[in-house]
């Protein structure tokens, strides 16, 4: 395995972004409005859920958002390396271009979890208290499920030709997969069918695992949702690494 | 041996032909040019050379490795300059260099050496760590040069180097191209619709919609003109055009410009043009036949930069957004 270039496509990603503050200043706005101004703007208008009140439940979900929009931003970040050249000094590398796949799917779960922890920080706020230990429970599963999600951004960007923008793939895949995860309310109660959607939806089971950990309330067991990430988050590697080899560019 | 060996290279998009069939050799150490509009399979055919693209059909050898079958000890063995910038421009001069050597393995110990070598040769050592986005054109593309050539690969792939810049960069990255060439003995292989760079190959393939029309050194390309280019104004081109082309029997083209044809030893022929002339000439220009002409002979079209698809009008206004970011 080609570590070397892992790790050098991992490394161009976070020097990127650390030096491309737009986006770390986005990650810190866009759970405010969502937590504060919707979440209170509704709270008056839910009964508690499970003895948590609205803010309180979909903090993990805001977490999960954060997870999602920074995993399918690196990714996509592909295209435009695509549209703008730079992939083509890695594709013309003597390197396996599985090596660089890996390298942008680490990379972009481990941005994800850096907002993920962001994020973390306004639990103070809304005053859901973390100990230590759910911290450090918290990281690898933050990966785990930025691993999936990262993994689907790189299948969309070895399959788009063109780019059709950042817009397009958050109205047809961030919004709905957010949407349809239990995020924003709870899955009992739900229609069979959006029930049955919600299921083979990934974030479905990172929400339910984030919430586990945080209230320390969910509505799968453990297993399943630890068990469904791991399947699809290696099964997702696999198809993007496919698709990755196979793109002519 | 020859160090690239095409044979019947063909490369299809949706049903169309981009590179038809097409075969050369490059020898070791020359430079090889790749003339034609644009459109005429160029960049299809650097691109597979590159391992970027597979071919439809034939076979393409580069240093005796089939860029079909091992590709990753191809890429090894050649250096590329891509039409457009692929550096990264949040990353500094030497961040790039960096980041292309530890990616082509270099030994740690030699590359910081090796990057200040390189750096030197394109006159970039004072801005190593300024970040690629604060570049010029002309310095992306020396820092481009440096980056193809850090790995010391055996053939350098060149696709459009000097287009969209000034006279005097161009001829500045042509002086590191000569120099490659005569000092390490680097194969270069360019792409590029500007006559005057083409002449600064040894042999160069004219393509058009794919197909390779000719394949020569500029000198014989040019002398298949029989003659230098005359260009007669008169006081009426029309009747003139009959007389000349009736006369001395030579094909002739007119336009706004006056009336043009090729001729043999034309220091004697002007003065018995001019005392045979019986429509009053306004004045006559000689001049040494170019590519251009070679190309409008063989083609019956002039090449010229067309203009810029949909797509790269996009792609430079989208540039040009990212930039202000």
């Amino acid at each position: 395995m080609d570590l070397n270039t892992i790790y050098i496509v991992w490394l161009r990603d976070l020097i990127r972004y650390f030096r491309q503050r737009s986006q770390l200043y986005g990650s810190i706005l866009r759970p405010i409005l969502w937590l504060f101004i919707l979440g209170m703007g509704l709270r008056p208008s839910f009964r508690t859920i499970a003895g948590f009140n609205y803010t309180q439940f979909i903090f993990p979900g805001i977490i999960a958002m954060a997870l999602i929009f920074t995993s399918i931003q690196s990714a996509i970040s592909i295209i435009w390396d695509r549209e703008f050249g730079f992939l083509k000094e890695l594709l013309v590398a003597p390197v396996p271009r599985t090596a660089i796949a890996l390298g942008k799917a680490f990379a972009g779960s481990t941005l994800a979890v850096i907002q993920g922890s962001i994020i973390l920080i306004f639990s103070l706020f809304v005053k859901v208290p973390l100990t230590w230990y759910k911290i450090l429970a918290l990281l690898p599963a933050m990966f785990l499920i930025s691993f999936a999600l990262t993994n689907i951004g790189i299948i969309i960007a070895a399959r788009m030709t063109s780019f059709e923008g950042f817009g397009t793939i958050m109205n047809f895949i961030i919004m709905p997969m957010f949407f349809l995860s239990g995020a924003m309310f709870p899955i009992a109660g739900l229609p069979k069918t959006l029930k049955l959607v919600m299921l083979i939806n990934p974030l479905t089971y990172g929400v339910d695992l984030l919430r586990k950990i945080i209230l320390e309330v969910s509505a799968l067991p453990l297993i399943t949702s630890l068990g469904f990430l791991l399947t699809f988050s290696l099964g997702a590697l696999l198809l993007a690494i496919f698709f990755f080899n196979q793109g002519e560019y | 041996m020859p160090i690239i060996k095409v044979e019947d290279l063909a490369r299809s998009f949706n049903g169309l032909w981009a590179v038809d069939g097409v075969s050369f050799e490059v020898e070791e150490g020359t430079c090889f040019g790749f003339l034609g509009p644009n459109g005429a399979g160029k960049t299809t055919t650097i691109k597979i050379l590159c391992t970027l693209l597979r071919p439809t059909r034939g076979q393409a050898l580069v240093c005796g490795f089939d860029v079909r079958k091992e590709p990753q000890r191809v890429r090894q063995a050649i250096g590329i300059i891509f039409q457009e910038a692929s550096l990264d421009d949040r990353l500094t001069a030497y961040e790039n260099l960096k980041f292309h050597g530890i990616i082509y393995k270099l030994p740690r110990q030699k590359l910081h050496k090796q990057i200040d070598q390189v750096l030197a040769m394109v006159e970039l050592s004072e801005r190593r760590n300024s970040l690629v986005r604060y570049f010029s054109g002309g310095m992306k593309r020396r820092l481009e040069i440096a980056r193809g050539l850090l790995h010391a690969p055996k053939v350098l792939f060149l696709d459009e180097p000097t287009l969209g810049l000034d006279p005097q960069t161009r001829s500045r990255i042509w002086d590191y191209l000569h120099y490659l060439r005569a000092q390490k003995q680097i194969t270069i292989f360019l792409t590029t619709h500007y006559m005057e760079e083409a002449e600064n190959c040894d042999r160069i393939a004219i393509i058009d919609y794919g197909k390779i029309i000719a394949l020569d050194t500029p000198d014989n390309l040019k002398r298949r003109l029989e003659g230098d280019m005359i260009t007669v104004r008169t006081e009426n081109d029309e009747l003139a055009e009959k007389e000349i082309s009736e006369r001395y029997r030579v094909p002739t083209k007119r336009d706004s410009s006056g009336i043009h044809f090729a001729m043999e030893r034309s220091e004697a022929f002007v003065p018995q043009l001019i005392r045979n002339a019986q429509v009053p000439i306004i004045s006559v220009s000689i001049r040494r036949p170019t590519l251009d002409d070679v190309f409008l002979q063989l083609t019956g079209r002039e090449i010229r930069a067309e203009v810029a698809s949909a797509k790269d009008r996009l792609k430079g206004e989208m540039r040009r957004i990212r930039g202000m970011r």
